[in-house]
């Protein structure tokens, strides 16, 4: 055995092994696998129709411009009309915010009296709402069609609206339920003894408490509702579709050339606010709203 | 029912679902009292003051505080102010916030708002803090804010759960001190929470020491110090703990308590329950490490025996020494500053009249 020169001393210097230049290799082409067709929509949505018939799909925009992307918003056709997607993007606006201010309103504060404000059987109720997040779309649809038409909401936007809140239901209350299971159960003693009542404690020291939380629910249900086809399809009624329908309508039309950039300038447009969502609210991810309620 | 009384509670009752924590428990705590309720974790001491201050619901019994039957009412309605042990500040408050939240709950004109936090930030020198949130705090600030809290909305009752049990050896010696400040200077009635016996010794009147949501015995510090009514309030009270010795009592003019080899005379003892003539088996001594004497003083005591030191362990002020007496590993107290080590022989003796002891059943004889 040799004895090593160096005698080990202070911070342990940094090594590139070959399983970490493996580990990069992988991860790199991982990402660029993913990357990839984000990079072709995006290449293809600013070339001229001359160009994407050259068919080289790889091939970097001669003659860049966002021409596509305005027709797109502004012009591009949908059945008979030729108003673009801003149509659909507005009918989406429209049934995204009510639809996620009503959902998570009402989970928040289900999860908090299911937490905090036991009932008789509060735990049945719980489970019962659990369930209903595992019975398939599908088989909802017809009595759903049924009711609505019934409430005289059916393709409305307050129909799809009403749709929508339901379906976050489940989810959201098991979100906050948990949520608010996890805070210090002495919080909520504390502020009894103080004399806030259920809302007072909803408002005054939970809902502080639950940025985090609402920010993740915000997420969940701006792009799930903001994804959304289906109910999009059946509830709002041909007024009211939303931006994923109209997508689909101007992607799928028969007639005329196709128009390839146009159609990935239209996805792109489409999926654009999910992905700003997620970009703009990661760094609100917080930790440790909580901290310095509770222990040293 | 007497007007002296604070605090009374009459055949309580608390359960979850199938199980039964508090039955039949009765207590009457007086006018300005400092009680604490001491036990180790599950013996239903939180259990008791959660339902005093409302925060569970009883299935039986009556709770009264200030002569008010209270047992339905909410915890505001009460007259409580409470201390938690994690503090349970408002994170999202400031100190003020959280001083002020109980007052603005119950709708105290504003000036009368700044005067009581004024009060009580000055009572607990938190002046500076006011404006600072919970998480820009130490352990010990928060915990004093946690008591502003209470003292702010000027209640007859103090409820302490574990307040001091999250903080530092130091810190919680300096707040036990203040807290017993405090009660000298408010003379409110106070309620603690703890399972640590020094704090319940020091700030109690009186200590109620509980066990499987029993009142195993409720008295002063100073007669469940000295005469403990059962083996568990024993072994619970005095640190280290109480040398247990398991013999056989013979009854008699002299009473002997023999234990294998050992036959300790306990004329001087005083009974708590006539003895029949027959040999009691089963039977306990305890005697506490503080008790034993060593030297000369263990010559001349009424009972004493040369041992051999096992181990030793310095802590200062006295010195704990082990050693062992039959097969009994024996602990005694001595002086700091004696330089004893592993296999001196010495001479250790002790009164038996200062000790306690049990018959089968562990109650005191």
């Amino acid at each position: 055995m040799t004895k090593s020169i160096v005698t080990p001393r202070g911070q342990k210097p940094n090594r590139i092994s070959a399983g970490r230049i493996i580990l990069y290799s992988v991860l790199v082409v991982a990402a660029v696998y993913y990357l990839l067709p984000l990079y072709v929509m995006v290449a293809t949505s600013l070339k001229d129709l001359d160009q994407v018939r050259e068919g080289n799909i790889f091939a970097i925009p001669l003659r860049a411009s966002f021409d596509a992307w305005v027709k797109a918003w502004d012009t591009a056709c949908t059945g008979l009309y030729c108003e673009g997607l801003k149509v659909g993007f507005w009918k989406s606006v429209q049934i995204t915010v009510p639809s996620v201010l009503a959902s998570i309103a009402i989970a928040s504060v289900n999860g908090y009296a299911l937490s905090y404000w036991r009932f008789r059987g509060s735990e049945v109720f719980f489970t019962i709402l659990i369930i209903g997040s595992f019975i398939p779309y599908q088989v909802m649809l017809y009595p759903l069609v049924i009711i609505t038409r019934e409430m005289g909401i059916f393709g409305t936007l307050p129909g799809v609206i009403f749709i929508h809140s339901i379906f976050g239901m489940p989810i959201l209350t098991l979100l906050f339920r948990n949520y608010f299971a996890a805070l210090p159960v002495e919080l909520f003693k504390a502020a009894r003894v103080d004399g806030a009542g259920f809302w007072g404690i909803f408002f005054q020291i939970m809902l502080p408490m639950s940025i985090p939380i609402l920010v993740v629910a915000v997420i969940l249900q701006v792009t799930g509702i903001w994804n959304d086809f289906l109910f999009g399809v059946i509830f709002a009624g041909t007024k009211n579709w939303p931006m994923t329908v109209q997508l689909n309508n101007i992607v799928n039309t028969t007639q005329g050339v196709k128009e390839h950039n146009v159609n990935m300038a239209a996805t792109i447009l489409t999926g654009l606010v999910p992905l700003t969502i997620y970009f703009v609210s990661g760094r609100y991810f917080v930790r440790g709203i909580a901290a310095g309620a509770v222990k040293g | 029912m007497s007007d002296n009384n604070s605090i009374e509670i009459k055949d309580l009752k608390v359960a979850y679902g199938e199980v039964v924590v508090l039955e039949n428990m009765n207590l009457e705590i007086g006018e300005g009292e400092f009680l604490v309720l001491l036990g180790a974790s599950g013996c239903g001491k939180s259990t008791l003051l959660n339902c005093i201050a409302g925060l569970l619901d009883v299935k039986d019994g009556e709770i009264h505080i200030k002569g008010k039957n209270v047992t339905w009412e909410e915890p505001k309605d009460r007259g409580i102010g409470m201390v938690f042990q994690s503090y349970a500040l408002y994170p999202q408050m400031s100190v003020k916030g959280n001083l002020s939240f109980g007052l603005r709950n119950a709708g105290v004109k504003k000036d009368e708002v700044e005067r009581r936090v004024a009060q009580a930030s000055e009572i607990l020198q938190i002046e500076p803090l006011l404006n600072r949130r919970p998480a820009e705090l130490s352990g010990g600030q928060r915990q004093r804010v946690a008591i502003g809290r209470a003292l702010v909305r000027d209640v007859d009752v103090f409820l302490f759960d574990e307040p001091l049990s999250n903080l530092d050896a130091k810190l919680r010696a300096d707040l036990r001190v203040e807290i017993k400040r405090l009660h000298q200077r408010l003379e409110n009635t106070m309620i603690y929470v703890t399972h640590d016996q020094i704090e319940a010794m020091t700030l109690a009147d009186r200590i109620a020491i509980m066990r499987g949501g029993l009142i195993q015995q409720l008295d002063t510090p100073y007669n469940i110090y000295n005469n403990p009514v059962n083996k568990y309030v024993a072994g619970f009270i005095g640190s280290p703990a109480m040398n247990f010795l398991e013999g056989t009592l013979t009854p008699g003019e002299a009473p002997v308590f023999t234990s294998g080899d050992l036959s300790i005379p306990m004329a001087g003892y005083g009974l708590t329950q006539t003895l029949g003539t027959a040999p009691m088996q089963g039977v306990t001594l305890g005697i506490r490490p503080e008790h034993v004497l060593f030297g000369d003083s263990a010559s001349s005591a009424p009972f004493s025996r040369e041992v051999v030191v096992e181990v030793v362990e310095p802590m200062g002020a006295d010195t704990l020494v082990w050693a062992m007496i039959g097969d009994l590993s024996f602990r005694f107290r001595v002086e700091g500053q004696l330089q004893l080590r592993s296999g001196d022989k010495v001479t250790i003796g002790f009164d038996p009249a200062r000790g306690s002891m049990f018959d089968a059943e562990e109650n005191r004889i």
